[in-house]
């Protein structure tokens, strides 16, 4: 834990930690009583550390089903139902068909995960900050939003974004000469500033015989993209890139007021990554272990608290008039397919760059959310023409959405901590030592967590 | 992306239909599944994963690309490659079984940096 505070800027919590920790433990040990197949280790040990993906999503879906959960895929959740009380169900649309789906409930769980602005990093085009947005329009608020800049080395030829292995990598220029400082973990920004002008090339050459036997079980679909491409990643070069997974492998996310998971409105929980993961990781990365441990034992606690708060609810919950949360605007215009893609694009342009969203300063983090804010005015008003374009434009919205809230922040945050980079605050600030809370929709608000801890209030239009 | 279905192979089960997070397939009338929105295929890997027959070829690109022809795939061993290195299907176990990520933490703390 302590290792970990410092990467973080002090900002996680001891507390919750050991909470994620044990609840962990105890989560793993009851998967292997469901049945995954976790590995014996060289000691003759289950080994219950760690997952791969597909098989325990496959495992997962068994256990919601056999539970006797309906689960409707491919059908978005586009809006939050509300009333006077709080969160009482939501509703969304069938891609498939274009139909509306509407469910009531005694209380509702965001678990939507964070947004990577559709830069296809690996399962991420599916995050897109949907949550974010519902959260925000129901009156929650977020935070820890300026820890959003994220970036996952990759091959060029590649989705994949698994990092570990790049531990034991070296990283070259085009003509074989080493990039000095370059690394996975510290050295992440020299590969940046290289790649702004000229390709990296990377080999993993500091790896041993043995380690490359168990490499391939560790994670087979690390080596997919290079067996389809005949390249033999320890002793060949290859092209990286860095692809953008904003508040996934970041921090930020909807803020909890309690160990509940509870979002501060009534009915309403947040769980995994579309909820922050300051209180574990501060304002360093989430990726990997840390995000995994988190979501298994968010989802834990949230999925108990729900319950409690329906059943706390009793009849009065069958007799509510409920109405949507969405940002009910006028629509001002209609937009065809083209133009929700030129909007995606649009938002892609200020969140990818290296010299906006990875080297922060005032001037430049300023002039995007100026752009990003009348982009927001576009696209609030805006209505699509078919089912499959309405999911999109939710998308962007959301996007959109987000991005002013992780710029807000960032412009906030006047100094250098864990992810977040200040350029023209390269010192960490002792007196910012605090979470920076954002929320709001047309008009964005930033403050400090505590209101003791600073006077200070950002407030951006 | 996704860039094979063999028609040969295909049982038309329509797993990959609706497996995919980002619905890049549709179901045509004859059962067969057809690549609708190949620009939405975030190149996962998972419709090739849920193939019982490893019918469907994922590139690793994020971008469409000239791919080999049907049988080049299969006798190069790519097509069903990921299943199989995963475990899943008919005679197979699965791979999490003998996950080596044990080894890789063990060798990560001996690193400087970690």
């Amino acid at each position: 834990m302590k290792s970990r505070e410092a990467l973080g800027g002090y900002l996680a919590d001891r507390g919750w930690m050991r909470r994620v920790l044990d609840q962990t433990y105890a989560n793993m040990n009851d998967l292997a009583v469901s049945g995954y197949p976790f590995p014996i280790d060289d000691e003759g040990q289950s080994y219950r550390r760690s997952l791969q993906g597909p098989e325990y999503m496959k495992l997962m879906r068994k256990r919601v089903k056999k539970a006797g959960v309906r689960i409707l895929d491919h059908s978005p959740a586009l809006e939050l139902l509300v009333d006077a009380h709080g969160v009482g169900g939501a509703s969304g649309i069938r891609s498939a068909t274009g139909e509306t789906w509407t469910v009531k409930a005694g209380a509702v769980i965001l678990a939507s995960g964070g947004c990577a602005f559709l830069s296809k990093a690996l399962g991420c085009n599916v995050l897109t900050g949907d949550g974010y947005l519902l959260a925000a329009e129901a009156g929650a608020s977020l935070s820890g939003m300026e820890f959003s800049n994220a970036y996952a080395i990759s091959p060029v030829f590649s989705t994949v974004t698994k990092t570990a292995f790049y531990t034991w990598a070296t990283f070259y220029y085009e003509d074989g000469t080493v990039i000095e400082g370059a690394g996975s973990q510290k050295g992440r920004s020299v590969i940046a500033r290289t790649l702004q002008t000229q390709p990296v090339y990377a080999r993993l050459d500091r790896t041993t015989e043995e380690m490359r036997r168990w490499m391939r079980a560790a994670q087979p679909n690390f080596f997919l993209s290079f067996d389809r491409q005949g390249i033999d990643p320890f002793t060949q070069l290859f092209p990286v890139t860095m692809r953008l997974e904003g508040t996934v492998r970041g921090t930020g996310g909807i803020h909890l007021i309690d160990e509940s998971c509870a979002t501060g409105v009534p009915g309403l929980y947040a769980a995994g990554d579309a909820a922050t993961r300051q209180f574990i990781c501060g304002g360093f990365t989430g990726g990997g272990s840390h995000n995994a441990a988190w979501a298994m034992s968010t989802g834990y606690w949230a999925g108990e608290a729900a319950a409690a708060y329906a059943v706390s609810l009793g009849s009065r919950r069958n007799e509510r008039e409920l109405t949507g949360a969405g940002v009910e605007a006028s629509v001002s215009a209609l937009v065809s397919t083209g133009e929700i893609q030129e909007r995606i694009a649009a938002v892609k342009r200020e969140v990818e760059p290296f010299d906006i969203n990875l080297f922060r300063t005032e001037t430049t983090l300023a002039q995007s959310l100026g752009r990003l804010h009348s982009l927001w005015r576009n696209v609030r008003n805006a209505a699509a023409m078919n089912a499959a374009d309405a999911v999109k434009l939710r998308e962007v919205q959301a996007m959109t959405a987000t991005a002013r809230w992780m710029y807000s922040s960032a412009l906030a945050r006047r100094e250098t901590r864990g992810m977040h980079k200040r350029l023209d605050y390269p010192g960490t600030d002792a007196s910012q030592h605090y979470r920076l809370l954002t929320g709001g929709l047309d008009e964005v608000w930033v403050k400090p967590e505590s209101g003791v801890l600073s006077s200070v209030e950002v407030r951006q239009s | 992306m996704i860039e094979v279905v063999s028609s040969s192979r295909c049982i038309s089960c329509g797993q990959c239909v609706s497996v995919c997070p980002t619905r890049v397939f549709d179901e045509s009338p004859s059962g067969m599944p057809v690549i609708a929105r190949q620009d939405d295929c975030q190149t996962c890997f998972m419709c090739e994963l849920y193939c019982p027959v490893d019918a469907l070829y994922v590139s690793p690109h994020d971008h469409p690309v000239n791919v080999p022809g049907e049988l080049e795939l299969a006798q190069s061993g790519l097509l069903g490659s990921y299943r199989e290195q995963v475990g899943w299907g008919r005679g197979r176990s699965p791979g999490a079984a003998n996950d080596k990520s044990y080894l890789m933490f063990r060798a990560m703390q001996k690193t400087p940096g970690h």
